[in-house]
Formats: C-alpha cells, structure tokens, sequence
C-alpha cells in the first residue's frame, strides 16, 4: 500500500535504535511486553474454556514456536525452506517413538521432557541434512530442501516399522511417569505444559538472535563475501543456523505428538512446510515478533473461517499473495512502520485517511466473498440447486442477480479503494516530511 | 524382455517430450530472468483444464490452439502485473510470490472445477490403435502426442536460432545489460518468454491432461519433477533441459518395471536377510518403489556436487 516510505521509514528506525540501546526504559518496556504476554497466555483458559478454544490456544503455542523457528532460517538466515515440515515432523516422530517405549516399560523419561526428545532427534538430523543442503543459499537452498522433503515422504509409505505407513504411530501420554504433579490427561493441563515449552523456546530463540551466532546468522545473509572476509566461513554459520531451527521445529513437533498423541507422515509433507511458510510470512519475516503474530492469526482463522466456508484455503492464498505484493514485511511490518508517527504523535493525522480506505475496502471484500462462495457452491457443495446463504440473505447459486452484486460490489469497491489509497499515501508522505522537518 | 524395452523406449519418448515441454519455458525463463517460477506446473495444469472447457464446446482440435493461447496470455499477465512488480523486494519476495501463485492457482482450478477430476477424454478420432507390437497396442494418441512434442521441438529450435527474437533471447541469457544497452527492450522479452513459457506448459497440458489425468493435484504431481528437470540439465540451458528430461523419463520408465530389491541382492551371496524392524523394511524395497524418489536423490547429489548441473553455465 505504502511503498515509497520504506527508505525514509527505515532510517528512522536506525535511528531509534541508536538512541534507545539498553536504556533502562527500553528494559522496563521489553519487560512489559513479555510479562504482559505470559499472563495473557496464563490467563486465556479461565476467560474461554470450550473445547474449541482450549484446541486452538494449543495449535496456537505450538504453530508459535514453529513458525519462530522457520523465520530462524528465512528471517535470520535468509534461507527460504520448502521443508521445514521435515524437522517438525522428524520430532514428533522421534517423541512418539520414545512414548511408545515409556508406554512398552522399556524406558523411563519424564512426558515433560519428550518434546526435548523430539527436539533433539531433529537436531541430530538437521545438521546432517544442514551441512548437505546450506553450502549455497538462495534457489539451490530451497530446492534441496523441497527435494528431501519429497524424498523423506516418499519414503515413508517404504519404510513402515518407522512412518507406520498411512495411520502413523500413535502414543499414550497417560504415562505416570512426570515431573510435575500432573497426569496430562486434561487438555488443560497439556496447554500450560506447551505453555512453558513454548515460552522457553521463544525466550531462547530471542536471546540467539542477540548471540555472535545470531548476528553472523544476519551478516551471511546480507552479504555472504563480506561476512568471508572478516573470517566467517558462511557454510559453517547457516549450518549451525539451520542446526537450531531443526531443534526448536523438533520441539514443536514433540509437543504436536504429546498434544495428539499421534504422528503420521503427513507432518512432514509438503503441506505442513507451506503452511508454515504462509504462516511466517503473513506475520511479517522482518521482525523478531512477526511469526508470533502470523502463528496466532493464521491458526485462529484457520480454525474459525474453515468452520463457515469451504473456501479457506483460497482466502489464505489471495491473503498471501496480497502481502508479499504490497506489504513484504507482513503484519509486524505494517505495525512497525507506524512506530515512529506514533511517537511523533500525528496518528490523528493518517486514521481519517485510514478510515475512507476502510469502507471501499469492506466493499471490495464483500464482493470477493460473495463471488467465491456462489462459484464454491456450485461446484462443490453436494446439491447445487439447493439455496445458498451468505450472512443470512438465502438466495440460489444459479440466479443472476447475486452474480451481478458480487461483480458490483467489487468493481466500485475496488475503484473507490484505489483512490482511497492514493489518500492514505499521500497523508503518510506528508506526515513523514513534517516528521523530517521538525527532526523528531 | 525386447517387447519391455521397446515399449519402454517407446514411453520415455512421450514423457521426456512431455517433460522437455513443462522444463524447456521454465529453464529459459530461470535464465533470462533468475527467477524461479514454481508456479511454471500450474500453467500445465491450467493448460488442461482450459483444454477440457474447449474441447466440450467446440471439440478437440480448437483447443489445441486456444488453450495455450489462453494459458500463454494468463503468463504475460502474471509477468507484467505481478513478478515485475514484486522484483523491486528481492529475490525471496519473487520466489515467495511464484509460490504463492502455485497455491491460488490450485485454490481456483478447485473452485470453479471441483476437486474431482474433470471428464477430459481423449478424442474419439484418435482413439484406435495405430499398431500391435508383441501382442501389445501402441494408440493413436501417443503417436500424436510424440508428433505434437517433436513439431514443438523443432518449432523452438527454428524460433530460438533463426529469428530476431531468438537471437535476443540468447544474448540477453548471457549478456542482458548489453542488449538493453543496444536497445532492445528487455523487459517485453522478458514478457513475451515468460507467456511463451507458460503457453508450452499450457500445450503440454492439453495433450497430457486427457493422455494422465486432469484433476487439481496434477500440477503438485509434477511441478517437483520439472524443478528436477532443470537443475539435472542445468539451469538455463535448453539443451541440458532436453537431454535430463528424456534421461529421467527413461529412469522413471525403467525403474516401474523392476522388481529388484536388496534381499535379493544380498541373496545372491547367500546372506539371509532379516525381515523384521527397520533394516526388514530396506531390504525388501524394490527398484520399482523407489520410483517417486530417484528424481530427487539425482537433484540432491547435482546440487551438492555438480551444482550448475549438466550443461550449467554459472554456478548459481
């Protein structure tokens, strides 16, 4: 929406960064944002106890820390990956493995402490596979790790003591055997054991991207010639690199098989390492907390729209492809760039215009879901004759009218937001200048 | 065993043709403008079922030329209004973009198509068997298809090494800032070989959606392939796409009728393998099962030994 403020936006924030440091109203502020998430997450199953809702804040902390651990590589690293699932779903197979033989009596390991299996597992074979597929980055990078992706799922209908060909392996986590006094048999209890798993992963992760590693990790994908020159060697970097994030993708696989108690070779598929993908990118890859942000979202309407329309995953593909044309930073992005006009204070400045975007915007949506949802009802629903309802209007798919609106509603809304989006550009160019100008 | 090996030949004619059609765009495409489209599949996928929409209305042989058209034009459009738009953020933002495009594309062939696959027949004037070998029929509709692939690759050839425009695409695969500095407009060829490309996907829809099947997983079953394909022969060269598609399509062709395993090899020697736990589960794999990996372990050793491929230029 906002090209041209990238540059301008940009040295701001270089700015900021310099000023603000480790200042002690910079820790009381990270301090905040963090205690201010942990008692969220602590307190989110007394405000919504369904069923429902317990699944979804489950899905949420552990789609959280896969995503972090995918934005590892691309965000940190700049390595695209077409099969982090591989990671994700060694781990939860590696998890089960090891409940299963809790379950056998052949071994006694805390159920807390199988994710760390899981983590482990994948770690051991992300560095192999790291040290393989990281000697270049870029394209070669994403089709090596496309390749064993395919390959590990091919192989998993051949090797069926390990995949469990098509059901999987499924495990009891009702083991007796915990560190904590719980028995894990409630979903309540799982979420704050994926709670604390999900807050150490993440706090871990943070930390790494301040350690030499993590900057390194930044420096290689700048510019990998630059970063051999002051004598890191960047094959050695992106494996560690790609070391870890296999580990924390391990976690959150161990904790997908505790939370299901069942893992198949669907988890490490080709599918799950797009979606996590989407994910991460509709978060926002630029910044630390985009993937939390993208992790939450995404699973939420995964779980909500699904429920109403069949048509899911084609909003999640016009949702991606919106965002990588005009906002690349994702979600974090659009709110970062914010930052500075909030300082500034000229917020009041930019909503109006935000405001008159906000209505063709609705419009130009609602168009797009009545077109979809009447092509979806003919096409797939299992009576196309029978009336179709789209927030309460019933009409039939087949009748000429509802086609017409839908076309309409686009067609003006898209026109109109075209121009309200040339307003909304033009009162943050303005804004932007004034901010220049008085040197805020 | 002759009868196996004639009519395998025989098939690895049609599919690495099949192949060099999908492969030939994209490689040329990755070369002229580095980008590696992963949505070059969907175009083959989108040939088919714009064929299929075609031919029910008007029958077979309109939609030979109006599908690809269409598809060729959907390509031009991608390339002008989005690829060149999303170029200005990077080369992830441009992987990130194709990928996504793989995605809606899918998405939308399931919505106004279903997710069953759709009645694309073969025609009914192609439908005999052109001649009996070994007791086996070869169909008239293979002979087509090998006639429609070899036409193509000999139009291709005509129009990269004999026309103006041929020439331009090949200065600009090696020196693109001087042909935009002689003058010639690199970004509509750019254009005009990214729809190009997608019309040949598209062209290898048509004749491939009724010969396999036209269903919405058809271009996640072979986009992976293609990708293969490309990086086998090198990336950029037309030639190594030429010679790595038929060199897979005669892997994967021979490989299904192989029924070799490791328990028989180590048999040989006398050593009784186990047939229990893990180690049971490798040795009874046969050849014709690891069908759907070779492919990928050829690209994974390319790309870590050989990684500009087999007629490769540059390194990356």
């Amino acid at each position: 929406m906002i090209d041209n403020t990238t540059m301008d936006s940009a040295e701001i924030k270089g700015g900021q960064a310099v000023q603000s440091g480790f200042s002690g109203a910079a820790i009381a502020k990270w301090a905040g944002i963090w205690l201010g998430f942990i008692l969220i997450s602590l307190a989110l199953p007394k405000i919504f106890d369904s069923r429902f809702a317990m699944s979804m804040f489950n899905q949420m902390g552990i789609a959280i820390v896969f995503a972090l651990s995918f934005n590892m590589l691309l965000g940190q690293g700049g390595l695209l990956s077409f099969g982090h699932a591989v990671f994700y779903g060694m781990g939860g197979f590696g998890a089960i493995h090891v409940l299963c033989m809790v379950n056998d009596g052949e071994l006694r390991i805390y159920t807390e402490l199988l994710p760390l299996a899981g983590g482990i597992f994948a770690a051991i074979l992300g560095f192999i596979l790291g040290f393989i597929s990281t000697r270049r980055a870029a394209i070669p990078f994403a089709l090596i790790t496309m390749g064993i992706g395919e390959l590990l799922l091919a192989s998993s209908l051949l090797l069926p003591s390990f995949f469990g060909g098509e059901e999987g392996i499924a495990g009891d986590r009702w083991t007796e055997i915990t560190l904590l006094p719980f028995k894990y048999g409630k979903s309540i209890e799982v979420y704050y054991l994926i709670l604390i798993w999900m807050f150490l992963s993440v706090a871990a992760m943070y930390l790494l991207t301040k350690t030499p590693l993590g900057q390194m990790a930044n420096a290689v994908r700048d510019n990998h010639q630059r970063a051999q020159f002051i004598g890191y060697d960047p094959h050695k970097v992106r494996t560690f690199q790609f070391t870890l994030a296999a580990f924390f993708a391990g976690i959150a696989g161990g904790l997908f098989a505790i939370n299901y108690e069942m893992v198949t070779a669907e988890n490490l598929g080709m599918l799950p390492s797009t979606d996590i993908l989407m994910m991460t990118v509709i978060g926002g890859i630029t910044y630390f907390f985009g993937p939390i942000l993208g992790a939450i979202f995404i699973t939420f309407l995964q779980l909500v729209v699904s429920n109403v329309t069949h048509a899911w995953m084609l909003y999640f593909g016009i949702m991606f492809i919106i965002m990588i044309m005009w906002a690349p930073d994702g979600l974090a992005g659009l709110i970062m760039r914010h930052q500075p006009i909030w300082r500034a204070k000229r917020m009041t400045k930019i909503l109006p215009s935000y405001l008159a975007a906000l209505v063709p915007g609705l419009v130009m949506f609602a168009g797009v879901i009545v077109l979809v949802e009447i092509m979806f009802h003919i096409s797939l629903s299992i009576d196309p004759e029978s009336p179709l309802s789209i927030m309460g209007v019933s009409f039939r798919a087949q009748a000429f009218m509802p086609w017409a609106v839908g076309i309409l509603l686009l067609g003006v809304g898209g026109y109109l937001f075209k121009l309200a989006a040339r307003r909304v550009n033009q009162a943050w160019k303005t804004v932007l200048a004034e901010i220049k100008q008085e040197g805020v | 065993m002759s009868e196996f090996i004639i009519f395998s030949l025989l098939n690895t004619l049609i599919y690495g043709l099949l192949l060099f059609m999908l492969s030939s765009g994209l490689t040329l495409i990755f070369g002229l403008m580095n980008v590696l489209n992963f949505a070059h599949a969907s175009f083959y996928m989108l040939g088919a079922y714009f064929a299929y929409q075609v031919s029910i209305h008007v029958g077979f042989i309109p939609a030979l030329f109006l599908a690809p058209l269409g598809v060729g034009i959907l390509g031009m459009i991608v390339e002008r209004y989005g690829l060149r738009k999303v170029h200005a953020h990077g080369h992830v933002a441009e992987l990130l973009f194709t990928f996504g495009l793989f995605f809606l594309f899918n998405e939308l062939v399931i919505l106004i198509w279903g997710r069953n696959p759709v009645d694309y027949q073969i025609p009914d004037f192609l439908d005999f068997p052109l001649f009996t070998l070994f007791g086996a029929d070869f169909s008239a509709y293979k002979g087509f298809m090998l006639l429609i692939s070899i036409a193509m690759f000999i139009g291709m050839y005509l129009v990269i090494n004999r026309t103006r425009i041929g020439l331009v695409i090949q200065a600009s695969l090696t020196h693109p800032e001087m042909v935009n500095v002689l003058g010639h407009n690199v970004p509509a060829v750019f254009m005009y070989v990214f729809g190009a490309g997608a019309a040949l996907a598209g062209l290898a829809g048509v004749i491939g959606g009724n010969f396999l099947v036209t269903e919405p997983g058809m271009a996640m079953a072979l986009g992976p392939i293609v990708f293969v394909v490309i990086v086998v022969g090198g990336m950029g060269s037309l030639t190594g796409a030429f010679i790595s598609s038929l060199f897979l399509a005669g892997l994967q062709t021979f490989a299904v009728g192989m029924d070799y395993s490791l328990a028989d090899f180590l048999g040989h020697f006398g050593i009784q393998a186990s047939s229990e736990g893990f180690w049971g589960d490798i040795v009874r794999i046969e050849i014709a099962n690891t069908r759907a990996m070779i492919p990928f372990l050829f690209m994974i050793f390319m790309l870590i030994f050989r990684p500009k491929g087999l007629m490769g230029v540059r390194e990356e």
